[in-house]
């Protein structure tokens, strides 16, 4: 333990603390900007320097170990005004129209000039304004709000190892930018918005189409429904100013109701077909010689990954759809027939916790017509929040609703699709009765559960002990797809999920995310799994009831034609895109 | 007054890149007297001699060989810095092109006593001919087995290769250039650690001057307390010196630590051109302190340049006269620095920019009060919280400029309300 003083209260904290560290551990306040839980300290912002007795110069809290009898003083006037210069100088060269930008109100910016009480720009603006990105189908990049702090790089490069942006040029003139400046899309983004999540500024934000639904809703031609994913019920309530991990999925069911919805359905009625069909995909693929080990392919950040960086593997990838689309393609078809409609006259939108489902319901292969997107739009938890903020409504105090049938009835297996290991332990309790024929004693597989990078369970199958793993974050698939590509991995069912903590870690969950928080989420979705009456999905009657109805049965010729995709190695748009083309400001 | 021929003793009177010529004047003699001494005691005659870096901050250099000596992680590397991008810097260049194999004697002593088994000298882009004799003497070395494996038959094995940037003045502070080594992109690390702990390809490294080697074999050769006698007692030995400006003379100069800046400019510069007056001198290059004429007496000294904060050691002397617009200098400073800024940190990245609005305002005589507030506020803002040596020193110009020439700034302010 090493003993110090913080602003005269002493204190004894462990060896390698840093000062900041220190400071949090006993209430002190240090205000910080480019600093981030998780993410790798770069003190590029230099907002969080505190003075040491004895020492000339400032030096960053977040990156100075403590050390034994130090004095450290947080608030002196030397500080704040160091401080209060730094922000002055960022806003120098930030485009700060705060109330024309979606970042208001939750900006760390915008929060860090009110901390230091900065009531006006001392410092003129230096900001030459710069094209916006928007050439994608999920991310804005603004580069006049981008206040460099590397968060984003950080989250690329080490969390996902995609290595998308990067810092280019230097001085002034120093960006934070896809290579050479191009697009995102021309660069191998697999769009899973981690970098927005993480941006404290509204630099990168996902794609803003709550103006489409807005204008669907008041077309009276128009027949709009939407589906919940999963982790949006565990997640929606902190965008509005409920408690971290709050269950809210009957209140969504109001909201969206109140709203306009003239359907709201559960994605986790896919989620539980997705099951069906993955399942026997799997036992296909084992009994067959098909090609394994078989991966899932519900997170389209993943898809792409493989398709741009593992092209290798998309053999592995199982062929079903994403639950998000395989709900859009029945909505198009069963749906719409069973209303007796055309499917034109459908609009069908979903709310996801992920930037990169925007970019998978334009892909082409995901219009059962060929034409139409089956899936016409993404919202994500933010804009979902956004919405209801602006209709007015008191989420808080609403009353619980059920989600309307014939996409209502779900099980506990299809919630817990929003955590990492979801999909493998919803998949191993069908896949382990329908093999073994006998019902599964404990229907909590715990080793596939948590947060740890990659989780390997054995399960018995049919008399063979079967090896699966779970990994989540690119990272981690990289290692994965490694394995696969050097002939070494043990396994025979991999889920992988991009983004950290799964689904409820996603690109389009509420800012601030951090591991406390995706804890919270998990075990609010492990709760909603847990109380629900049926937790297995092949034993949902609605599942049931639409293979007798439509369906006919598990990888049959409607499934194939329907509920099932096929992937393509994503080539590098080598096209010279001119930089005039991007919206300019 | 004389030179001091000490590090330059050899300048002009040898092919650079003989091996024989720089041997038959006492060359690898340290080499030679080095291998067959305790590791330990190589260290310790460099902490008697109390050999301090020549780049400028000053830092003692055994504390550095102990640092990398104590590390048990192998490989561990030498680096020689060689990217003098210091504007009114040549000393480093001169070094180079004119008795290259006594940087390569040093950082062969300076590896054997530390354990180090590679090495690389990181030459500035520009200094292309600096580049071909360096290429040249270790080319020789190696002929002659000062170099490579087995040197003089002991087990020791040391090479060195040559790197180097694109020209980017960042380069030369330490991590900048070892990320440059690594080939990303010159932009420093957060501290800690520190090189010797985890430099270069994350091994430790230590990092040193050019003129800090080649002081090396000079201080084993002779001993360490024999080379202290030379100096003052907080500056130990010679110091190259580059002046520069409007004096007769200019060029680099070696002489004893404690000579006052005024005799260096009377006796070796020969006064200024034109018999005119002096306004001001620069001190170490663009990120040294601006004093005035009254001040030359100071004598050149670690010690007595402490109290500028910034790397006023690096030796060169800017002479300017009184023709000169203190407020055109400063502009012209910030403006390089504002230009070679890596962007990393905040106050360096945006802060150049809004000094250099300030400082235009002073030229133009539009400054107000409020202005020389800002500025002052800025300056040390920069100074004290800058991530690297580049926002640290850079506006030393400033700060030193706000001491000296305070009545320079009053004058340009309009309607000065309060003085």
């Amino acid at each position: 333990m090493v003993n110090l003083k913080i602003n005269n209260t002493p204190m004894s904290v462990k060896e390698g603390t840093t000062i900041l560290n220190a400071a949090k551990q006993y209430n002190i306040k240090i205000p910080t900007l480019c600093n981030y839980p998780e993410l790798h300290i770069n003190s590029e912002c230099r907002v969080c320097v505190v003075e040491i007795e004895g020492r000339k110069g400032l030096v960053t809290s977040c990156s100075t170990q403590v050390q034994e009898g130090m004095h450290i003083i947080t608030n002196s006037p030397r500080v704040i005004n160091a401080r209060k210069t730094i922000t002055e100088l960022i806003l120098s060269n930030h485009d700060a129209n705060c109330n024309a930008c979606a970042k208001n109100m939750s900006c760390e910016l915008q929060n860090l000039s009110n901390i230091l009480g900065i009531d006006q720009a001392r410092f003129p603006s230096v900001l030459k304004l710069q094209p916006i990105d928007d050439n994608n189908p999920s991310l804005v990049r603004n580069p006049n709000r981008c206040i460099k702090c590397g968060r984003c790089i950080d989250v690329c490069k080490s969390v996902q190892s995609v290595n998308v942006l990067e810092i280019m040029g230097r001085g002034q003139s120093m960006q934070i930018t896809p290579a050479f400046g191009r697009y995102l899309s021309d660069d191998f983004c697999t769009f899973c918005g981690q970098c927005s999540s993480v941006c404290p500024v509204g630099a990168i934000l996902e794609k803003d189409e709550t103006d489409k639904v807005w204008k669907a809703m008041h077309d009276e031609s128009k027949r709009v429904m939407i589906q919940v994913a999963p982790a949006v019920r565990v997640s929606l309530g902190e965008e509005l100013g409920m408690a971290q991990g709050s269950i809210v999925t009957g209140k969504i069911v109001h909201a969206l109701k109140l709203l306009g919805f003239d359907d709201v359905f559960d994605t986790d009625f896919t989620a539980d077909l997705t099951i069906i069909e993955e399942g026997n995909e799997l036992i296909h693929r084992v009994t067959n010689g098909g090609v394994l080990p078989m991966m899932t392919s519900c997170c389209p950040g993943w898809v792409s990954f493989a398709e741009t960086y593992y092209p290798e593997v998309l053999p592995n990838i199982s062929s079903c759809k994403s639950p998000q689309q395989m709900f859009g393609a029945l909505a198009k078809t069963y749906y719409a027939e069973k209303l007796g409609i055309n499917p034109n006259d459908l609009y069908v939108v979903s709310v996801m916790p992920c930037t990169a489902k925007k970019y998978e319901a334009q892909r082409p292969e995901m219009r059962v017509d060929g034409k139409n997107q089956d899936v016409d739009v993404v919202l994500t938890v933010r804009e979902l929040g956004k919405m209801i903020k602006q209709m007015g409504i008191n989420f808080d105090s609403l009353e619980d609703m059920p989600f309307d049938n014939p996409f209502g009835i779900t099980t506990g297996a299809a919630a817990i699709f929003g955590a990492t290991g979801g999909v493998m332990e919803a998949a191993l309790r069908t896949v382990y009765e329908v093999v073994n024929k006998k019902p599964l004693e404990n229907i909590n597989l715990t080793d596939v559960r948590g947060l740890e990078g990659i989780k390997e369970a054995t399960v018995n199958l049919g008399g063979t002990d079967v090896k699966v793993a779970v990994a989540h974050t690119l990272a981690n698939a990289r290692i994965i797809c490694e394995q696969i590509k050097a002939g070494t991995s043990p396994y025979a069912f991999i889920e992988i999920m991009t983004c950290p903590g799964g689904c409820i870690g996603g690109g389009g969950q509420p800012y601030g995310t951090t591991t406390a928080v995706r804890q919270k989420r998990l075990e609010a979705l492990y709760t909603v799994d847990g109380v629900m009456k049926i937790r297995k999905s092949h034993e949902n009657p609605s599942i049931v009831k639409i293979y007798e109805d439509y369906l006919v049965k598990p990888l049959g010729e409607k499934s194939h034609h329907l509920l099932h995709t096929h992937y393509h190695k994503r080539h590098h748009d080598k096209s010279p895109k001119e930089k005039n083309v991007m919206a300019t400001y | 007054m004389t030179e001091m021929k000490v590090i330059s003793k050899r300048f002009g009177k040898i092919n650079p890149v003989s091996v024989e010529e720089y041997s038959s004047m006492g060359g690898f003699a340290g080499l030679k007297k080095a291998l067959y001494m305790e590791r330990i005691s190589i260290i310790e005659e460099v902490e008697k001699s109390y050999l301090r870096g020549r780049g400028g901050a000053g830092f003692p250099t055994h504390i550095k060989m102990m640092g990398l000596a104590k590390e048990t992680n192998t490989p561990k590397y030498i680096i020689c810095n060689a990217d003098e991008g210091e504007p009114g810097n040549f000393k480093d260049r001169n070094i180079m092109e004119k008795d290259p194999l006594a940087i390569i004697e040093g950082m062969t002593i300076t590896a054997f006593a530390t354990g180090a088994t590679e090495g690389y000298i990181y030459i500035r882009g520009e200094y292309q001919a600096a580049m071909r004799t360096m290429f040249e003497a270790l080319e020789n070395a190696r002929k002659a087995n000062y170099l490579g494996q087995n040197i003089f038959k002991t087990n020791f094995n040391f090479d060195i290769r040559i790197r180097s940037g694109a020209g980017s003045y960042v380069c030369g502070e330490e991590f900048a250039l070892i990320e440059s080594i690594e080939g990303r992109p010159g932009r420093t690390r957060v501290k800690p650690p520190f090189p010797t702990q985890k430099g270069v390809f994350n091994q430790p490294t230590m990092i040193s001057n050019v003129e800090t080697y080649a002081n090396i074999p000079v201080i084993i050769t002779m001993g360490g307390s024999e080379f202290r006698k030379v100096g003052t007692p907080s500056s130990a030995g010679t110091k190259l010196i580059c002046l520069s400006g409007n004096t007769n003379n200019k060029g680099v100069f070696e002489i004893p630590f404690g000579v006052p800046i005024r005799q260096v400019i009377d006796e070796f510069g020969g006064g200024i051109k034109n018999n005119r007056k002096i306004k001001m001198v620069q001190l170490g290059g663009a990120c040294g302190p601006i004093i005035p004429e009254y001040m030359l007496d100071m004598k050149i000294d670690y010690e007595r340049f402490e109290e500028f904060e910034s790397k006023t050691g690096a030796g060169a002397i800017i002479v300017m006269d009184d023709r000169f617009d203190i407020f055109e200098i400063i502009l012209k400073t910030i403006h390089f620095f504002e230009h070679e800024s890596c962007g990393k940190c905040v106050p360096c990245r945006e802060g150049h920019k809004q000094l250099e609005l300030l400082i235009r305002k002073f030229r133009d005589k539009q400054a107000t009060m409020k202005d020389l507030d800002s500025l002052e506020s800025l300056a040390r803002v920069m100074h004290q919280t800058s991530l690297c040596g580049l926002g640290q020193t850079s506006p030393t110009a400033i700060i030193s400029s706000l001491r000296y020439f305070r009545d320079d700034y009053i004058d340009r302010i309009d309607h000065p309300v309060n003085l």
